[in-house]
């Protein structure tokens, strides 16, 4: 239930921060919503069975952590964070270049706001 | 013609998503030369070389099965070769060999990010051909996404930035939806191994779990209602980047829709019916889009949404038959599209705009470049004799087989509508009066494509060609040959297409009823 509500809430936030637009607001809207598609697959893996997937240890199968969707949100995440780190530099360059072209135009007023809150 | 399946499946497999990969970061390392340019050609010869290997092998319907790092089957990464595969790879290895030419003649290869970057992305669409886990396809759209993002933003102007930054947005949002239908679904089956998934999407809940990923791959492909990203982002690179992006990355939201929809769900459900809707709504919204757009990328940038909605329509329409002609239209468009993609980006490098109302009566000082706009655009159309009637015949037939009447309607009159935007084209670019493109009016920075030159800081900066280019009296003939051939072999096809009817035969059949792709992927070895 607790997974359930946390992605409730982050999938809520994430979306109200990604439509309010602005680039902070997106690139942070969809953190939130990464993490809620890594909860659900969190949650798709079992929250009751907590004891680490080895075998030999004596460890019951029932009571062994799925070490499946475990292995699945790492690398989702890892693709997260490179997706998001070139989405942040892309912003930063789109506001340096918007600056550049501003100059450029001298004086013509761009109509197109650009992102940075 | 006996083909040894051990080599494939132990050792060409694996090398086709391995391959491009090394190649990438050894061209990284030696730089922007001819070495690394030579290299960025010779992995899709070999990619195409393993296709027709890999078409010979599965000639008569068999799996070659590659269970990475020796697992049993059903635990193991498998990649899979079948036909649809394998005709997927070949015909993905000849585009990008036919835009790799473009793009150096264009000028793109001095950019030492360009061939790296082209080599990461092929890698994730081979790749995402062969997998046969949800998850693996996961990571490889991803892997052919990240060399996207750079692609789509080394031009570096404002426009392009802009554009990039859409594309990334909505292509971030396709995969968190694609990562929670993933969770979904292992959380109710317990699996994410397409075989082992095979027939469930009749139980409601796989059927609903599944739908998220199939909604996340109907935005990457671009359908109606999620289309207007496309031509919003396609345009705004260069010409020979967005042949690349028509061709591969829109093709693997087709391809992963036509793989899913056909093992995991049945015919006659829900979501069936839901597909013949976005389809049907596709394919007329991009037409009526196409005959709107006043650039010659905008046109053609529309027809992609149309002509996903006709290869699609096929998946759930009369079982093996539909499934051939998706096939067939599959091959058929990757080649069409990107002949006239190149020459369209021909005619924007050397004129210098794209706007159709500046260009005009280019047939005559150009008749190679615009025979080859012809040759496609009729295939496109879809006039006997060339790939794209044949293609329209298979959608036809499958549409009257299934009693779809209102399928079968909007095709033929959608064809009307492909036919008035590419007199459009015709008219307004290659005949006609000419206009005098390079005129003395500032054209728009965000339809330029002037020859790409490398600034100080190693940046790509457009250089306006309709200030910079003298009056070219010849074009360059690497820019007009790549689109040529291309359009040379959908006449050719078009021409005699008996053996791409029966390979797309094949494949159809396979994929109607998978289960010999279900025992070669659970069952361990080869067949």
């Amino acid at each position: 239930m607790t997974l359930a509500i946390a992605v409730a809430v982050l999938t809520a936030v994430g979306t109200y921060l990604v439509v309010r637009g602005g680039a902070v607001r997106l690139i942070l809207g969809f953190i939130l919503l990464g993490h809620a598609a890594n909860l659900v697959i969190i949650a798709a893996g079992g929250t009751f069975r907590r004891d680490a997937p080895l075998v030999d240890d004596g460890v019951l199968v029932d009571a062994m952590a799925d070490p499946l969707p475990q292995a699945f949100v790492l690398t989702a995440i890892v693709i997260t964070f490179g997706v998001t780190v070139y989405l942040l530099s892309l912003v930063a360059r789109t506001a340096k270049q918007a600056s550049k072209e501003d100059d450029e135009l001298d004086g013509r007023i761009d109509m197109d706001e650009e992102s940075s809150p | 013609m006996s083909i040894d399946v051990a080599f494939l499946s132990t050792w060409a497999l694996p090398a086709v998503f391995g391959v491009p990969l090394i190649a990438a970061v050894i061209t990284f390392v030696l730089g922007a030369n001819v070495v690394s340019r030579y290299i960025g050609l010779l992995v899709p010869v070999g990619v195409f070389a393993v296709s027709v290997l890999l078409v010979f092998a599965t000639i008569d319907g068999q799996v070659v099965v590659s269970q990475i790092a020796g697992w049993p089957g059903g635990v193991a990464i498998a990649f899979v070769g079948d036909m649809l595969s394998a005709l997927m790879l070949g015909v993905s290895a000849l585009l990008v060999f036919t835009s790799m030419v473009f793009a150096y003649a264009a000028g793109l290869g001095i950019d030492r990010w360009f061939v790296p970057t082209v080599l990461i992305m092929t890698a994730g669409v081979y790749g995402a051909y062969l997998t046969a886990d949800l998850f693996n396809l996961f990571v490889m759209v991803e892997v052919a996404l990240l060399p996207s993002y750079i692609l789509m933003s080394r031009r570096g102007t404002l426009t392009a930035l802009r554009a990039a930054r859409l594309y990334l947005i909505v292509n971030l949002t396709a995969s968190t939806l694609f990562l929670a239908g993933l969770g979904a679904v292992y959380g109710v089956t317990g699996t994410v191994n397409m075989a082992a998934l095979a027939g469930l999407g009749v139980l409601p809940v796989v059927g609903i779990a599944t739908g998220v990923i199939v909604i996340a791959l109907m935005l990457k492909a671009a359908l109606v209602p999620a289309h207007s990203w496309l031509p919003a982002t396609y345009p705004y690179t260069s010409p020979a980047i967005t042949a690349l992006f028509s061709g591969l990355l829109t093709k693997i939201g087709v391809y992963a829709l036509v793989r899913i929809i056909s093992l995991i769900y049945e015919p006659g459900q829900l979501l069936t019916v839901i597909v013949v809707v976005v389809c049907v709504a596709s394919m007329v919204i991009g037409v009526l889009g196409a005959l709107g757009e006043g650039t010659i990328r905008g046109v053609l940038t529309f027809h992609m949404i149309s002509q996903v909605g006709y290869i699609l329509v096929g998946v759930v329409l009369a079982g093996a038959v539909g499934l051939a002609a998706v096939v067939f239209y599959l091959v058929h468009h990757t080649i069409v599209k990107t002949s006239l993609f190149l020459t369209g980006g021909t005619v924007e490098h050397e004129e210098g705009t794209g706007i159709i109302r500046r260009l005009g009566g280019l047939a005559r000082a150009h008749p190679i470049a615009s025979l080859a706009f012809l040759l496609a655009a009729l295939s496109l159309i879809g006039i006997p004799p060339f790939s794209g009637f044949w293609a329209k015949l298979g959608v036809l037939t499958a549409a009257a087989d299934s009693g779809a009447v209102v399928v079968f309607i909007v095709a033929l009159v959608v064809s009307v509508g492909t036919l008035g935007s590419m007199l459009k084209l015709g008219t307004g670019v290659f005949w006609g009066t000419p206009k005098g493109s390079r005129s003395d009016e500032e054209v728009p920075s965000d339809v330029t494509v002037g020859p790409v030159r490398v600034g100080a800081a190693g940046t790509v900066i457009d250089v306006a060609a309709a200030v910079e280019a003298p009056p070219a009296t010849r074009w360059r003939p690497l820019l007009v040959v790549p689109g040529l051939a291309l359009a040379l072999i959908s006449l050719g096809i078009g021409l005699s297409p008996e053996w791409l009817l029966s390979l797309s035969q094949t494949a159809g059949e396979s994929l109607a009823d998978p289960r010999a792709y279900v025992s070669a992927v659970l069952g361990g070895g080869s067949p």
